[in-house]
């Protein structure tokens, strides 16, 4: 089995941001930068297969500058085998500018899984991974959190507004990996050491003309500092009396 | 003039709210420059029944697909028809819910199209030739306004953000015959499981009342139920403590990796309101907080806060809002 995983590289987002002088992106000074969350369950998921079956080859694939290498390091520490770097000036908010870039590079991978994250924490379209398997004219399931792959076929659980659905797909295929999936694994001081010596290649990124951009970036309004009107059961009634009178919502 | 597409999204036969917020979405984007907005609507036989709302909510057209395999999901060949719908409908904006259904949908229909698309929108409007939205970014921490240049111009709305208006028009009519075999998609849903037929959606409630690591114990959660059975119109949804510990399900978790939910009201039960958590309904309306902790971060957003032991404060404010309720 052969499969690729894309991963992205985001800000910690346990920060105040500020926005930057040029007005349509967050100042990135004093930011610490970490694999997005999704993504890291897309590697899990992948490193699961690979545990499983040795003969599993596991590749890494990160748009960005070259600072997205530390991200693919970490996929590779984790024990991902192999980590290709699509080198662009910066990520582009246009997610199909992104999928087209991608499935450039996928599309003679001969992967039988290509995972994504579902979406990412910073742009949070969770758009990417939808358009490479469309592009790629791949079957794709987006949002999965239970993943069985038997041979060539695989089925997936995706969590639906009050339910889930059950789907069955072929290989090969494009899956968008949600919350519950797995808990992604640490990487070990051993992978940390072999991950130095695994192979990241670096290509240019074909990046064609985007049509969607940002043009501004704000603050959203904060909202009116808290506010504690009482303790314990005490306060109930004066809660019960604001719900009615000053938010009207009972 | 431009005409807008509105994808109307149905579960069971039955248009979701969100279907008449795109209707809504739409009517307003058309409506600024004297354009049509055409609804589009996928179901088994008998979907058609849907039209007359969709009408009533402003479609000036209701585009009708019916076909045995569209009862359930069909992303291929739900994708493939409604691409085809754009494609040919000179359609300047479609827009598309942000949904489990919609999340999947709108990327397969603008990769087809070559075509941009922004999801999780808050704000549409035209600006010349070039669409604008807002689409919170980094978690709901910053707020972006987007340029879409592309014409069609994709956008899905986040839920909650444009309430329904009535506004009537003729909603005539037209079919639309699949593209392809939608028998024979390669991606197919097998099964669909719902979770209590009267439970209302966490995207679509009104109120929702929220617990976290405060209760204990999943035992101690019809706390939780119990408070929003007396609000009557609430959903029940959990913190990721809540969902990775199995006292609730997935599906149920609010925040950064789950749900983002802005509910008129939101009660936060034994919820110290941990980033990831406030990502995910920082937005409601009006916040409620229970916590015995009164440095709990979730303080410092909750309009009304009470400090004290929730398994005391919690069944109170049930009673009390049950009682406050039957007074009407």
């Amino acid at each position: 089995m052969k499969i690729a995983v894309c991963i992205k590289r985001v800000p910690d987002m346990d920060v105040r941001f500020k926005i930057a002088a040029i007005g349509n992106a967050v100042d990135e000074a004093g930011l610490k930068f970490d694999m997005n969350d999704f993504d890291s369950w897309a590697v899990e998921a992948a490193l699961q297969i690979k545990d499983r079956d040795a003969a599993t080859e596991v590749v890494v694939v990160s748009l960005g500058t070259d600072a997205v290498q530390e991200t693919i390091r970490k996929a590779l520490a984790m024990g991902a085998d192999r980590g290709v770097e699509l080198k662009a000036d910066h990520i582009p908010f246009d997610g199909l500018a992104i999928a087209r870039a991608l499935a450039a590079e996928l599309k003679d991978g001969g992967y039988d899984l290509i995972l994504f994250g579902k979406q990412s924490a910073d742009s949070s379209n969770g758009v990417v991974g939808a358009m490479v398997g469309e592009l790629l004219g791949l079957p794709l399931v987006t949002a999965i959190s239970k993943l069985e792959i038997s041979g060539q076929k695989g089925s997936a659980k995706r969590e639906i507004e009050g339910g889930q659905e059950f789907v069955e797909f072929p290989l090969p295929a494009v899956l968008t990996i949600d919350q519950g999936l797995n808990i992604a694994r640490y990487p070990a001081l051993k992978g940390i050491m072999a991950a130095k010596k695994k192979p990241l290649e670096v290509k240019p990124a074909q990046l064609a003309a985007q049509t969607v951009t940002v043009t501004q970036m704000e603050l959203p309004p904060e909202r009116a500092p808290g506010r504690i009107i009482g303790e314990g059961v005490a306060a109930v009634p004066e809660l019960v009396r604001l719900l009615q009178t000053e938010a009207k919502v009972l | 003039m431009a005409n807008v597409f509105a994808f109307a999204e149905t579960r069971n036969g039955e248009l979701r709210k969100i279907a008449l917020e795109a209707v809504t979405a739409a009517r307003s984007v058309a409506d600024a420059t004297g354009g049509q907005v055409h609804a589009f609507v996928a179901g088994a036989t008998g979907i058609e029944h849907c039209a007359a709302q969709l009408a009533k909510y402003g479609a000036d057209e209701v585009v009708v697909a019916e076909h045995a395999a569209f009862a359930k999901y069909n992303p291929e060949a739900v994708a493939a028809i409604v691409a085809e719908r754009v494609r040919t409908g000179g359609y300047r904006v479609a827009i598309f819910p942000t949904s489990a259904l919609g999340s999947d949908l709108a990327p397969r229909v603008a990769a087809k199209l070559g075509v941009g698309l922004v999801t999780d929108v808050t704000e549409i409007k035209l600006d010349g030739d070039a669409v604008i939205v807002k689409h919170p970014v980094n978690i709901g921490k910053v707020l972006a306004t987007v340029k879409i240049a592309s014409n069609p111009a994709l956008v899905a709305i986040r839920a909650n953000m444009f309430t329904p208006v009535e506004s009537p028009r003729a909603g005539t009519i037209q079919r639309a015959a699949p593209v392809g075999d939608p028998d024979a998609s390669r991606v197919v849903v097998k099964e669909v499981k719902l979770g209590g037929g009267t439970k209302l959606d966490l995207g679509e409630a009104p109120v929702i009342v929220s617990g976290g690591r405060g209760l204990k114990g999943p035992e101690n959660f019809h706390l939780v139920e119990d408070l929003a059975a007396a609000f009557g119109n609430a959903a029940v949804g959990a913190t990721r403590v809540v969902t990775d510990e199995g006292w609730r399900p997935h599906s149920d978790q609010i925040g950064q990796t789950g749900r983002l939910v802005s509910p008129d009201l939101y009660v936060a039960v034994g919820i110290s309101g941990a980033i990831q958590h406030l990502a995910g309904m920082r937005t409601s309306r009006t916040i409620v907080a229970i916590n015995k902790d009164k440095e709990a971060p979730i303080f410092k957003i909750a309009d009304y806060g009470i400090v004290g032991d929730l398994f005391e404060v919690v069944p109170a404010l049930t009673a009390a809002v049950k009682e406050a309720r039957a007074r009407g």
